[in-house]
This record gives C-alpha cells, structure tokens and sequence, in this order.
C-alpha cells in the first residue's frame, strides 16, 4: 500500500479491514435454526399446533393496535385505526377460517384404498412489505403454524423495526405455548443481496413472495419453489343494474381503507352511462371529491411523473396527496376521483396507485365496461381482483368469465372483499395471481399451500384387500420435547452402566410417552 | 494425477510413499494397519474428501479446531482481510489487534484480567504452568491420571507416560499425577503446601470424556484455595461453546485462577491460543512483561480471526444451534444405545461433547473404523480405547445431524462384526 494512501486513511474513520458480510452469515444460521424448528415442529400432533395457533393469535391480537401505530409511524404509510383492524382479523379470525381444516393428522380412505400423509415444506422463507407489514406478518407466521412449518421473515427494509419486533413477540407467545424454539424468526437487516441469497438457500423450501415485481420474480427466479404475488389493479364495473348510493358507499370506505395499501384496492371505476350522475352523487354523499380536468392533470403530474408511480404518495390520505398535487380538498374527503377518458398504458392513472385515488371511466353499455376492464388488466393487475356492481346475474357470470382475474367482488368492498374479509374467500395477504399474473397458485394462499402429502395407495383390485386403520396411528413427539432448554448433563460419573441404561430407558419412554 | 501447483502427485499411493520416506513412517503406518486410509484433500464445512473423492463427515474435528466446519466462509473472508492490512506482527511491541483480542476474550471470562498468546495449546500451558509457578514461587504441578496437556517440555510432563518417557521428559519428581474424581487424592497431593498449580481439563478428552463427578471439579476448587495451589482449567476442547456456555467451567459453576483455550480459537485457519489469568495471577506481566516471548504467538493474522470467532460464538443463532445439536444426539444416542446395547454401553455428554462407551478394550478403534467405512471420521480416544469421541460442530445443521445417525446405525453391524474377531480389531 502506497505511503500516500495511508496518510490519507489517517484521517478516515471508514474501516480498514474489509469486514465479511455479517448479516449473510447470521441470517444463514437463523435459517439452519429454523430447520431445527420445523424438523421438530413436523412432529407435533393437532392438539397442540392449534395451541399454539391460539395462542399466537392471542399475542398477536394484544399488540395489533401498538404495532398498528408503529406500522404507520416507522413507513408513513396508511392509518392507525385501520392497521389495527387488519392486524386483528390476522389473528383469531384466521385461525377461526381454518379451524376444521386438519393439515396434520393422516387421512384414511377406505373407498379409494389410500391413506394420506401430511407432510410440511419445512423452512418457509417470508417476505413482507413496507405496505402492510403487521398483518401480513402475523398472516404468515399462523399459515406457517398451521401447516407446521417455520418460517424466517425478510421484512420491506422501512419496516424492519416493527417487523423484527413482532416476530420476537410471535416467537415468544409460540414457545410459551410449547412451540419449539426458532420457529418464527426476522432477518434483522434485510438488504436486496442478502434476500436474494437467502431465497436461493437450497436449505430454504418455500418462499412466500409479497412484494414489489421485481422481488417477485427474483423469487421465482430463485431455483426454489415459490409463491409469489403480482400486483393488483383492480377495475371496477358498475352495472346499470347497481344501487349507486350502496356501491358508492363500499367503494368509498374500500378505497379509503388504510389508505389504500391493500393490492386488492379498487383502481379503475366503469361506471355504466346510464348511472353516471347517479353515481357521481352518491360518492360526493360517500367522502368523495370528483376532481376538475385541472385536478386530474395535477394528480397525474404528481402521482406518475415519469410514467411510474410516485412511492411517496403510497398509504398517504387523500387530503395529503390533493394538497402534494397542488389543489385543495375539505378535511372530511377521503377520496380523490379522477375522471378519465382513455385506459391503459396511455393514461398512467389507470394503473396500480395504493393509495385513496380512483381512476373513473363511463362505459356505453356492459360489453364496453367488460372490454375496458380487460383493457386495464392487459396494463397490469391479471389474475388478482376485479369487482363488479349490480343485480344481474348474467352479467356478474360474463364479467367474470371474460376477465383475467381469478376473484370477482360482488357488491362489496374490494379491498376487503378480494382479502376474504367482507366475503367468504380466504382470509389473506397473499391474493394468488395464478398464471395469468405469472404465479404458482390462483387463489387466496392458506396454510393448505404448505404442505404435501404423502399418499400411500393400495392395489385397487378388489382381490387385494385394504389394510385396517383403526388401530395404526402416527407417533408424535410431545410437545415440550423440542424446546427443551440445553441438556443436561448426562449422567454423573460413578454411576454403574446398568443405572445409565435404566437412566436412558426412563428417558426415552418419557420421550415418547405423549404418544397418541 | 493430484496436481496442486507447487507439488504434485501420481497417486494416493505415491504420495503415501512419500510421506513414509520423508514425513513419518510411524504415523503413516498406523493409519494403513488400522484400516482407515484417509489422506485429506478437499474439504468444505463439516466434509473431507480423501484423495479417493470419498466424502466424510467430520466429527473428529481435531478436538474443536474445526468447531466451524473447515474453511468457515466467514472466517476466510476475516483472514483474508486481516491479510489485506495485517502480518504476524512483532511481537515486542503492543498491538491494535492484540490488544482488541485480549479484551474481547477477558469479556467472555469474568475473573480474568489478561490474555496471553501463543501459537498452540501445549505453549498456552507452558505460559499457565509458568504463570504459575511465578505466582505461588512453588516448583511441583499436580494432574490428573490419563489428563492431556500437550507435547512441549513442562505440559507433556504432566501427561501420559506413554508421551513423556519416550523423550526422556517425564519428570515424576515435580510433576504429580492423581486419579481423575478421586478428590481424596487429590487433597494428599497438595496437603504439602508445595504445589504450584493443580491442572485438569474441564472434561478430559483424550481419556475419552469421563465426566467429573458431581461436585468433584468444586472440591478441586476449594483444596487448591484451601493449600495455595492455583487452579487451572485446561478448555482446549471444553472452551468455545462446545459445552453450551463459552467456557467449560463456567457451565460448572467453577472458577479457575486461570485457563487455556487453543485449537478452535484459530478458527481451524490460524494457530493461535492464549492462556487467560487473573489480575492476582498476572505479576509477572508487571515485572518483566518479557519474561515469556513468542514470536507466532499472538500473531495479529490470528488475533483477528480469533476475535471473530468468538464474535460468532456470541451469536444467540449460534447458542441455539448448539442446544439443538446437543439435544439431538442426546435424544438419537440414548435411542442407539437401547437398540445396540449389547456393543454400546455408555453415553458421556455435556453440550456438543461426547464419548460413546463399547463394551470391549478396543472397541470404539473398531467402531471409528466401521463409521469411516460408512463415511463418518470420528477418532477413539488414545487414553481409553473403549470410548469414540464423537465432536459435533457448533453449525451442525438438522438434515446432517440426521445424517450422521443414519450412517452410525448402518455402520453397527459392521462394528459388530470387527468387534467380533478375536485379538485386535483393527
């Protein structure tokens, strides 16, 4: 090294020695121990994974409102009260949802002569966003539960604090209640080389994608199995045969939901020419402000000013952003709607915007409103969410047969809607986009997609007979077996080798004395 | 052809030759007759590859040198940079490096005031045996039967016969040897007043990991208070985590006056050890901070690899591992025993430290070789045949801990077999 250098580093408090990556090294060790987990954790019985369940949705419901307002303040994204109510429906409501569904007990079928093995994935690596960060945190950790996996976060790095903070409390409510050790864990400094690094981890076995595109692919990239989300854009046809005071109403709150953070949000209103003014009332009468062509042209400049959509307007209200935009909206509007005249990649407003702007367009007729909708996906959004307005029937089945989506609201929130909160579908954070939107799975992710099965199938000629199940049962390992604290110390020495046996012996039926 | 670019060889054999011709015939010899030629080419985490291709799984681990696996990708990447900036260092002259590696190891010890380096275990006792002495101005050194301290002049000597005799360095007359758990013994050894140190491996390893009874390490504890003598814990292979705690007696509750730690503190990339002494222990370090010198001890390559490695040990990821590994082969070797017990007889374990008793004189030499047919390493211990040393690595992962006991019990009967045949086993 030149003598010049150094005298230059004299006066530098960089380090001088180019320190190995450390969290790369640390984030593989969590992952090694979560294999640890979900090694011991595959070989609990139902009774107590669904403690467990309970018992980290409990934790997770305590804290839902504390991490709600802690969300909102580390991303500056959506709203407090809001978060609170996603983060609670992430806990005992999802595991209410799945209560009867049994992914850990075997199934026997004597008809087909098969006997099927439940068998979990294992490591679960799970990314998060900067958009809804709590709720799908604890969404993920109870899927991971439920199906008896571990799973390893890598959260959106602007929420990494709340994140780290929440899987810590997940883990501790987990292993109280029986749970092994490293079962729910959080990368502390997640960074694009390192997540990258971890999704292509051959010790990783499922990557849970919620994220940016980009993330997205990277994980189907990785060479591992994945599921992952793409974005949502999701129009909205109003039919002539909508109630608009209603419709308007569950847009409104919809759209205004959290900001709008949640990708199943509503994008793009068609509404039908019949109901236009109609419906333009009816959302004024909701919190909506209709913006002038002025307004439009201001919103557009702000929101995309090179085409692609101004992060910093991301979960922010509407207020904020007509002010950022540069015009002005009374306190109470919760919405801002931009008519519009064209859809698709020529009018950037009619893409994805998460947060409380809506894109309106009026349609002729049904088959118009259909067309354009199509139009929207084709920009972006296939294979998420789509909603629809109305009575008619046949119309709701056209609509939904003509689109690229793989869910259709009907006469409901979308946000919610789409995420299985306003209608039966699946509670979740995880909208599959199908193939279609370049996923794996087209329907709301559950725990179901976590595990496989093992199937052991007789001979189906009647002259082989079926094996008799009613006495055969799975060995399962008590709870408290895999989260035991470090050994003890084996046996004092001076003691005979018959002792130890019987020391050992006595050990091992303790082992496998919670047999059911 | 093994062509490694400043050497090369035509073959295992060739190079075998080679080492009986230039290398050690003994040694070299003793590995063919016993079945296990292993001549290590690769290796890469807990794997090596003998000349052959086969792969092994490692758990003899050289005593913990390896608790890392081999060639820890985190631990290259330090030496490389330390190389980057650092050389040996001069050993005259107080340095950034030594100076952060010795506090970071005093951090992990309370009691302890410094650390003292040197290239290799057997110099870190050189340096306690010596500190030692210095302290109680006491020439005798009192060990236990069958402990293992090193090859160099004053801690072979308070070895086995089988290492100091041989060389003429057996010095009965100061070095003392007492039964292991026999703290009665040990009491008429120091009863004379005249014993400098009292040395004992937390766990002794090359005796194969016989537990101290309980209470037995305390007992030594208080006599040393009671007759002046200094304690000094040898954690070669029971330091580093290897126990559960970072320090062997530490998870007995017993405080040493000072200690050595060596093999893995270099990371398995960079001898170094140190000898870690109490203030009331570390006078000579004030009258003539000189008195003991050493070129490669507490060369600065290796104090920026062992800083880290104990920065790695500290890891709460690293601790958990630990308690994972050691409570499956707690659970797996209690299983194995009942299902082997007419050839596997005893289990001996704290944390990722453990010897497999087999019923016979010579048994574990059979089973360390029927696991090397089977692709695991795991050496018997020299002073006690009877028991494997069985040394999982702190970052032993689930599937190869899995592994490794589906490869044992495919490896008994052939155990059996050779434990069978009359005479020698191997």
């Amino acid at each position: 090294m030149a003598m010049g250098e150094r005298g230059m580093q004299l006066h530098d408090d960089a380090p001088r020695l180019a320190m190995p990556d450390r969290s790369q090294a640390v984030a593989a060790m969590q992952i090694d121990r979560a294999g640890w987990a979900g090694r011991a954790f595959a070989r609990y019985d139902r009774a107590a994974v669904m403690r467990i369940a309970r018992a980290v949705a409990e934790a997770a419901h305590q804290a839902a409102a504390h991490y709600a307002e802690w969300a909102v303040r580390e991303t500056g994204m959506g709203v407090v009260e809001h978060k609170t109510l996603k983060n609670q429906l992430s806990a005992h409501p999802l595991v209410d949802f799945y209560e009867d569904l049994d992914l850990v007990s075997p199934k026997v079928d004597p008809d087909r002569k098969m006997v099927e093995i439940p068998k979990p994935a294992g490591v679960i690596l799970a990314l998060t966003p900067a958009t809804n960060p709590i709720s799908t945190l604890y969404y993920k950790a109870l899927l991971a539960i439920l199906s008896r996996n571990a799973v390893i976060f890598s959260p959106h790095p602007l929420a990494r604090a709340c994140c780290a903070d929440a899987a810590a409390r997940l883990e501790a409510a987990a292993v109280a209640a029986g749970a092994p050790s490293g079962l729910i864990q959080c990368i502390a400094n997640p960074s694009v080389p390192l997540v990258q690094a971890l999704m292509a981890s051959d010790k990783v076995q499922v990557i849970l994608a919620t994220g940016g595109g980009p993330m997205v692919r990277a994980a189907y990239s990785s060479g591992n199995p994945a599921i992952g989300v793409g974005p949502g854009n999701a129009p909205v046809y109003i039919d002539d045969s909508a109630d608009p005071g209603t419709a308007a109403a569950w847009i409104v709150d919809s759209k205004s939901f959290d900001n709008s953070v949640l990708c199943t949000n509503e994008s793009v209103l068609l509404v039908h020419a019949a109901r236009r003014q109609a419906f333009e009332r009816a959302l004024r009468a909701a919190g909506a402000h209709l913006c002038s062509d002025a307004e439009v042209a201001q919103l557009r400049a702000y929101l995309f000013p090179d085409g692609h959509l101004n992060t910093a307007a991301v979960g922010k209200s509407a207020v904020w952003i007509a002010q950022q935009a540069g015009f002005r909206v009374v306190p109470s509007i919760r919405v801002l709607v931009a008519p519009i005249t064209l859809a698709g990649i020529d009018e950037p407003l009619s893409k994805e915007k998460l947060c409380p702007v809506l894109a309106m367009l009026t349609v002729d007729d049904f088959a118009r409103g259909t067309g354009v909708a199509q139009m929207i996906l084709r920009m972006s959004g296939a294979g998420h969410s789509a909603a629809f307005h109305g009575k008619d029937a046949q119309r709701a089945l056209d609509f939904a047969s003509a689109l690229s989506v793989y869910r259709v609201v009907v006469n409901a929130p979308c946000s919610q809607g789409a995420a299985g909160f306003a209608t039966h579908l699946a509670p979740s954070f995880m909208i599959g986009t199908g193939y279609f939107g370049r996923s794996s799975v087209g329907e709301n992710i559950g725990p179901q997609h976590l595990v496989h099965w093992t199937r052991l199938a007789w001979n189906k000629d009647a002259s082989v007979p079926f094996a008799d199940f009613s006495a055969v049962r799975l060995s399962y390992e008590s709870p408290d077996a895999g989260s035991r604290p470090a050994p003890a110390p084996a046996a004092p020495a001076g003691v005979d080798r018959d002792m130890l046996r019987q020391l050992i012996l006595q050990e091992l039926r303790g082992l496998t004395g919670g047999q059911k | 052809m093994f062509n490694y670019g400043y050497f090369s060889f035509d073959s295992k054999a060739d190079l075998l030759q080679k080492a009986t011709e230039y290398w050690n015939p003994g040694k070299t010899k003793f590995w063919q007759d016993a079945g296990i030629d292993l001549v290590i080419d690769g290796r890469e985490g807990y794997f090596l590859y003998d000349m052959s291709g086969r792969r092994l799984i490692d758990l003899h681990l050289n005593g913990g040198t390896y608790n890392f696996g081999h060639r820890n990708p985190e631990l290259v990447a330090t030496l490389k940079s330390a190389l980057d900036y650092f050389d040996m260092g001069n050993h005259w002259f107080p340095s950034v490096a030594r100076a952060a590696f010795a506090e970071k190891l005093v951090r992990t010890a309370p009691g302890m005031q410094y650390a003292i380096f040197g290239a290799g275990g057997a110099e870190a006792v050189e340096i306690a045996l010596k500190t030692a002495r210095y302290t109680t101005k006491r020439r005798k050194i009192v060990s236990i039967i069958k402990g293992y301290h090193g090859h160099s002049g004053l801690s072979v000597a308070t070895g086995d016969e089988r290492f100091s005799k041989i060389f003429l360095a057996d010095r009965p007359e100061e070095f003392i040897q007492v039964p292991f758990n026999d703290i009665d013994a040990l009491d008429r050894a120091l009863r004379g007043r005249d014993v400098a140190g009292f040395i004992i491996e937390t766990i002794p390893a090359t005796y194969g990991f016989p537990m101290p009874a309980e209470g037995y390490l305390q007992a030594c504890r208080d006599l040393c208070t009671r007759y002046g003598t200094l304690y000094i814990a040898d954690e070669v292979q029971t330091g580093l985590m290897r126990t559960g705690q970072m320090w062997g007696w530490q998870t007995y509750g017993v405080q040493p006056d000072l200690f050595v730690t060596g093999k893995g503190l270099g990371g398995g990339i960079y001898p170094i050890s140190a000898c870690l002494v109490s203030e009331s222990c570390g006078g000579w370090l004030h009258e003539d901070g000189a008195a003991h010198i050493s070129t490669s001890g507490g060369s600065e390559l290796g104090c920026v690899v062992g800083h880290q490695v104990i920065d790695m040990l500290q890891r709460p990821e690293v601790i958990a591992n630990v308690q994972s590994v050691a409570q499956f082969f707690q659970r797996e070797t209690a299983r194995m025993m009942a299902q082997h017990s007419d050839i596997f007889v005893g289990v001996r374990q704290r944390g990722v430290i453990l010897g497999l008793e087999f019923d016979h004189p010579e048994g574990a030499v059979a089973v360390s070789r029927a696991l090397y047919e089977h692709g695991v390493w795991a050496i018997f211990s020299s002073l006690d045949k009877r028991v494997l040393q069985f040394k999982p690595g702190v970052l032993l992962d689930a599937a190869l801990c899995q592994e490794i006991v589906d490869r044992m019990e495919a490896a008994m009967p052939r155990a059996r077999e050779l434990l069978r045949k009359p005479a020698r086993a191997a």
